[in-house]
């Protein structure tokens, strides 16, 4: 067990130079740098911009850039900076004097963490997740129990519809429904210090989720019905109650937390749009606020950490699964 | 498609002989008989069938001409808004409306068609090939280019598909490639580069237990080389799962392309009224996107068109994989 962790653990590592490498390396393709004269910001004379480039290594060659970006270097004065592993993500290109970490995972003055950037995305991304579960696994069982019912039947296409039709579409209809119809809720509203705004683009980020989980619960809860031990379950006199958490529920759901990984990737990508959409200030509207300005740097540390974060979710929800269910053995 | 009858030297007597049995039916033919006996799918054959039309012959099908400017019609609402929230009521002329310009937005969508099939189809066949060509190769094979293989899929799966195309598009959208058919080759060629891999993935687990079968024993025992073996025997019998797997692919790739197009990283653009392409689903969503208080329709139609394209797809694929692979019926 601690052999296979430690082996998929250690796996992480190359799969993350090659993703870093990737990125780094295309983002430096692209054209344009950090000082770049541009009519929005404050020309930068050539004398400086050499200065600038020599202060933050952007004239050694590429590859000594990447080693630096990643593990760190020693700068002029001889003081090493370290870099990525140290989880320095380097100046922004576009808001001067602040680095990516800063405009990320820094809070506004005053305010706990829950109030950075990234802590409004891990907010939105929890409840999200919670709405796909909380409401997807009990569809799932219910749909199963009622089996080639209206109720089956109407879950089932719901699901379909959940599971194809993107997240942004969804997220279209219902703020046209209920903005601009139905005029419930602002399209952009003011302040997300109450529940009321996060409500909508929860729903709409967790709903290809919750399609998901309830798919698969109804499927899962399907095969346990017809096991030999619910039949010995209802054999023995046991409450039809019991039968259903103790005996079904608990084992339908072991294949269910397999999606869990993809799930966080989709919350992650779907992330941007419904961010950027509900005008919500989390990580997904930087990143795509920094695409349309080029912000590089921006764009590069942003995509490191959400590669970073599906990295870990699909091996943490590998190992779980490998934890709760007994039966799996460990080839590999 | 014939593959229940391939190759066999033994001579024409035999096949003389089940002529006189009864009609057989390959697998194809009565995978063919399954799916159309589907309705959903036949919906969504129908429904793809009437967007391909409508890709092809969007110039004759268009009311207006996408790019023509009508001054002083600038965002009018569809032609059953009597007054709306801007004062302006709908013209029958312009039955979803106009954009900021004036421009038709009926179609400006029928055009957009054109570049979101062609983003379906395109790379999908691409992908199909390659995958299909490197998995089979891979998995016959075996060995060193089988690990190889499977190495590239595992750095693969760990970075986020959205991700990597949106990196992409950002570093390579202004260099000469970019350009090419206004930015959309560059797109097919991102799309490509990423999803081959999961095909090749399907078709080596295929080719691995294929190859061990006794068919493919009797044809090295016959003489038959590696080639014939590979494209005559295994891929024939590999091919149902390729299609399912196509099937839901395409609908990914026409929803990357709304995606990338809503970041402002699709198609560019287009002012010469005389190019194929002229506008895109994505396109439209980013251009509704920014009128979003004044104009919600705006999105309506290319985010219905978006859905409902998809939704046929997957209508399809379902269909698909119940038809050639019995054994999935019911259970999804």
């Amino acid at each position: 067990m601690t052999a296979y962790i430690l082996k998929r653990l250690l796996w992480l590592i190359p799969v993350l130079i090659v993703v870093t490498a990737i990125t780094f390396f295309l983002m430096h393709a692209a054209p344009g740098g950090p000082w770049d004269r541009d009519l929005s910001s404050r020309q930068v004379d050539e004398n400086t911009q050499r200065l600038l480039n020599e202060y933050y290594g952007l004239d050694k060659p590429l590859w000594r850039q990447y080693v630096a970006y990643v593990i760190g270097d020693f700068n002029k004065e001889g003081k090493f900076q370290c870099g990525l592993i140290c989880g320095n993500l380097g100046p922004s290109y576009r808001v001067r004097g602040r680095n990516v970490e800063d405009i990320l995972f820094e809070p506004p003055e005053g305010r706990p963490f829950w109030y950075s950037r990234a802590g409004y995305s891990f907010r939105l991304g929890v409840l999200a997740l919670s709405i796909a579960i909380f409401v997807g696994v009990p569809t799932g069982v219910i749909a199963a129990l009622k089996q080639n019912t209206f109720i089956d039947y109407s879950s089932l296409l719901i699901a379909t519809i959940g599971i194809s039709v993107p997240s942004f579409v969804m997220a279209i209809f219902l703020i046209i429904i209920f903005a601009s119809w139905l005029h419930l809720i602002p399209v952009v509203p003011k302040s997300w210090d109450t529940v009321q705004p996060w409500i909508l683009p929860a729903l709409v980020l967790g709903f290809g989720t919750l399609a998901y989980t309830a798919r698969l619960t109804r499927s899962s809860m399907l095969e346990v019905l017809r096991q030999d031990y619910v039949r010995t379950a209802r054999a023995k006199g046991l409450a039809e109650r019991t039968i259903v958490i103790r005996h079904m529920i608990k084992n339908a759901l072991i294949p269910v937390v397999t999606i869990l990984g993809p799930a966080l990737a989709a919350l992650v990508t779907g992330s941007f749009i419904i961010e950027t959409m509900f005008g919500f200030p989390g990580m997904g509207r930087a990143y795509v606020q920094s695409i349309s300005q080029r912000d590089y740097s921006m764009i590069l540390g942003t995509t490191i950490i959400y590669a970073l974060l599906v990295a870990i979710a699909n091996l943490s929800v590998d190992i779980v699964y490998v934890l709760i269910d007994p039966r799996i053995k460990l080839t590999e | 498609m014939a593959v229940a009858d391939s190759t066999s030297p033994t001579g024409s007597s035999i096949i003389d002989l089940e002529a006189y049995t009864r009609p057989s039916r390959s697998l194809m033919a009565d995978a063919w008989f399954r799916l159309i006996r589907n309705k959903a799918s036949v919906l969504g054959m129908v429904i793809i069938f009437l967007f391909t039309i409508m890709a092809i012959f969007a110039p004759l099908i268009a009311p207006h001409n996408p790019l023509q400017i009508n001054s002083g019609k600038g965002y009018l609402p569809p032609a059953w808004v009597k007054k709306s929230s801007s004062g302006a009521s709908g013209e029958a002329q312009f039955p979803l409306g106009t954009d900021t310009l004036g421009r038709d937005l009926l179609s400006r969508v029928i055009y957009g068609a054109r570049v979101s099939m062609m983003v379906g189809f395109v790379p999908a066949t691409i992908i199909l090939v390659v995958g299909t060509t490197i998995g089979l190769l891979a998995g016959y094979s075996g060995g060193r280019a089988d690990n190889l293989l499977m190495r590239m899929t595992d750095v693969a799966y760990a970075f986020p598909d959205l991700l990597f195309f949106i990196i992409v598009m950002v570093a390579l959208r202004d260099s000469v490639i970019g350009r090419l058919m206004n930015g959309l080759f560059l797109l097919f060629f991102a799309l490509a580069l990423v999803s081959w891999v999961g095909i090749a993935r399907i078709t080596r687990g295929q080719t691995l237990s294929l190859k061990e079968k006794e068919f493919v024993e009797a044809a090295r025992s016959i003489g038959a080389g590696n080639v014939r073996i590979m494209t005559r025997h295994i891929l024939p019998n590999a091919v149902g799962p390729l299609i399912v797997a196509a099937a839901f692919l395409i609908p990914n790739m026409i929803i990357t392309e709304a995606i990338l197009g809503y970041l402002g990283l699709g198609l560019r653009p287009a002012t010469d009224p005389s190019s194929f392409f002229i506008t895109s689903w994505g396109s439209l969503l980013l251009e509704g996107q920014s009128a979003i208080n004044a104009q919600p329709w705006m999105l309506l139609a290319p985010a219905a068109c978006v859905a409902l394209v998809v939704l046929a797809f997957t209508f399809l694929g379902d269909g698909l994989r119940d038809a050639l692979d019995p054994r999935m019926r019911g259970t999804q």
